[in-house]
């Protein structure tokens, strides 16, 4: 297994940045998940890894060798397709075997890895099947196979889940946990899933329109979000974010006359805007007011999961704010509330976005 | 009801139009198991006991140069079949494939080949074929027929490469296959049913042509079936006996290689690469 550097790494098509300025380090024996919406770069990122997408400028490092301009066999990678990209032609056996004999290796050494393989991933029974004669699932797990018996440095896996339905991307996903424990490897692991991310992940890092926001162990990007971006797009459902002006010091006007008290550093002068941020378990509803001044509002609808649920308020200001409520709601929709703060837990980013406490 | 009216309705044509097709082969089989006298008083009638004459059957088995006419014929089939897919799926490949400078222009200039009629250079293939000194040789007819062909061979196969996901290439870039072995081992395989479509496409006019081997190959024991068979269209007398008996057998190679093809035209082969 290897460390993964990439430094200063720059891509783009004609005029159009895809990539820039990506600098990303991947432990030895991490497991790193870069996550953002749809065209963010994340899968282009992973394809520049792998070699199959070139990049601009800069430099990608794996086990200290810069393979920037080495094709995808020399980098002594493997990665697992969101498509699985099984050979239909070859049985499960075959699939795993085929990269390895045209690497010239011996065939016992071939037999003794596919024999591991298919014992780690329970595929034993299957080895003789072709792929169309297996579920989503297995195939899934035939494609980490594959990337297994190359016994690669990195393995590289793109949204791999994405194509199983809910139960199986659950079940497989703790397989993919447990199978980094297993083999330590170094993963680097792209999906637009951030559950998947959450559980799965040393380190996540957040893209955003070919740039990393962010990056940091899962549950410092939930509590610290350095920008609004991470912490809209970090926690389900997303930070409620609400937009406010600071009329005096330590005092910013959440609109519709709600004022509150808030810690703000000297660079925040009166009469800029910031947001604020709360998740919604760190609001709570009521009928009057609280320490933190609150916001009075219409319950729309509310998302009953079992244990919680998710009330959404429409606000007086024309916002809407996700309430996270325990148990069965005393209110009901089309009720007026009054939503509270905890003030412990608000997150505060100036009009640019970063965050500012 | 109606439904079952509809059905009726296409059946009923699909069946006509079948009689159609087969009228003919079935009267050139027919007659050529008939006596001379019964295959022009009765030439609807099937071959019955009174009528049978295999003469026709005798001459052709007889004449040692039409077992070499045959073996020509199928030389010619199966190597501008060969040659077809091999080129043809390579340009294909490339052309979809790798993006070059030249890319868009070849794919173009390939594509004027199907519209083109190769008929058309006979003259100039003449020449060429003269000059190469090729003439009565079963390569002019190969490398003609491959050229013919091969425009729409390209067409065909790059369709279908088209379909072949992306990922499976890439799997195979990741494995370390070399362009050709990704060719060779994954697309190749993959392109069974688009290389009997073409195969199929690619042999019936081969075999049945009578122009390029009159043209480049009419005498020095390299004639094609088709052209062996004039030998008994005279002038004044034809042996319409040997005729039909040697074009009723013409059918059986072509017969065979349509079986052949055929079983490759199973659909869904790369079902289970990619969900």
């Amino acid at each position: 297994m290897a460390e993964v550097k990439i430094h200063k790494l720059h891509k783009s098509y004609g005029s159009v940045d895809v990539l820039v300025d990506i600098k990303l380090i991947v432990e030895d024996g991490s497991f790193v998940v870069l996550v953002g919406p749809s065209g963010c770069g994340k899968s282009t990122l992973l394809r520049a890894v792998a070699g199959l997408e070139p990049i601009s400028s800069g430099e990608i490092n794996i086990d200290g060798r810069n393979v920037s301009d080495l094709a995808p066999a020399q980098r002594e990678i493997a990665m697992v397709f969101q498509s699985y990209a099984l050979y239909p032609h070859m049985n499960v056996e075959n699939n795993m075997a085929f990269g390895l004999k045209f690497a010239g290796t011996p065939k016992a050494e071939i037999a003794k890895r596919v024999a591991e393989a298919s014992r780690i991933l329970q595929l034993d029974p299957l080895l003789k099947r072709k792929p169309r004669e297996l579920s989503g699932g297995q195939r899934q797990r035939v494609a980490i196979g594959r990337a297994i018996v190359r016994k690669p440095k990195v393995f590289l896996f793109d949204e791999p889940l994405s194509n199983l339905d809910a139960a199986l991307r659950v079940n497989t996903r703790i397989e993919i946990a447990k199978l980094h424990k297993l083999l330590k490897a170094t993963i680097l692991y792209v999906t637009h899933d951030q559950v998947e991310a959450m559980t799965l992940a040393d380190k996540i890092v957040v893209m955003n329109a070919g740039r990393i926001e962010q990056i940091g162990k899962p549950m410092d990007l939930y509590y610290n979000p350095e920008n609004l971006f991470v912490a809209r797009f970090i926690g389900s459902p997303s930070m409620n974010t609400l937009a406010a002006t600071v009329v005096k010091k330590h005092t910013v006007d959440l609109g519709a006359g709600v004022v509150a008290t808030v810690t703000l550093p000297t660079s925040v002068k009166v009469g800029d805007t910031i947001h604020v941020g709360c998740r919604p378990e760190h609001c709570s509803l009521s009928s009057k007011g609280q320490p933190f001044k609150t916001l009075a509002g219409q319950i729309d609808i509310i998302e009953r999961l079992g244990e919680t649920g998710y009330a959404h308020v429409h606000l007086a200001t024309g916002q809407t704010i996700v309430v996270e409520v325990r148990g069965e709601p005393l209110v009901g929709e089309g009720r007026e509330v009054h939503v509270a703060f905890s003030p412990k837990h608000i997150h505060l980013f100036d009009n640019a976005g970063q965050r500012i406490a | 009801m109606r439904k079952s009216v509809s059905s009726t309705a296409v059946h009923g044509i699909l069946i006509l139009y079948t009689m159609l097709a087969l009228f003919p082969i079935i009267l050139v089989i027919m007659n050529s198991f008939k006596a001379k006298r019964a295959i022009f008083n009765t030439p609807l009638q099937p071959p019955m006991p009174w009528n049978i004459d295999l003469i026709g059957y005798y001459k052709v088995f007889g004449d040692g140069a039409l077992g070499t006419y045959y073996v020509n014929s199928i030389v010619v089939t199966t190597g501008t079949i060969f040659f077809t897919l091999l080129f043809g799926a390579m340009a294909a490949w490339a052309l979809t494939e790798y993006k070059f400078r030249w890319n868009t222009l070849l794919a173009i200039f390939l594509s004027l080949g199907i519209m083109v009629p190769i008929r058309l250079g006979s003259v100039s293939i003449i020449q060429m074929i003269a000059e190469l000194n090729l003439i009565n040789t079963l390569t002019a007819l190969i490398l003609v027929y491959v050229a013919q062909n091969l425009p729409l061979a390209v067409f065909i196969l790059s369709e279908f490469i088209e379909q072949i996901p992306r990922d499976l290439r890439e799997a195979g870039r990741c494995d370390g296959l070399s362009e050709y072995n990704i060719f060779f081992f994954i697309i190749l395989p993959l392109l069974r049913p688009a290389m009997a479509t073409v195969a199929v496409f690619t042999m019936i006019p081969v075999w049945n042509d009578l122009w390029f081997p009159l043209l480049l190959a009419p005498t020095g024991g390299k004639q094609t079936i088709t052209l062996g068979v004039q030998q008994f269209l005279g002038q004044y007398i034809t042996d319409w006996n040997a005729v039909l008996a040697a074009l009723s057998m013409a059918i059986i190679p072509v017969l065979i290689l349509y079986v052949i093809f055929s079983r490759q035209l199973i659909r869904g082969l790369t079902s289970g690469a990619v969900k």
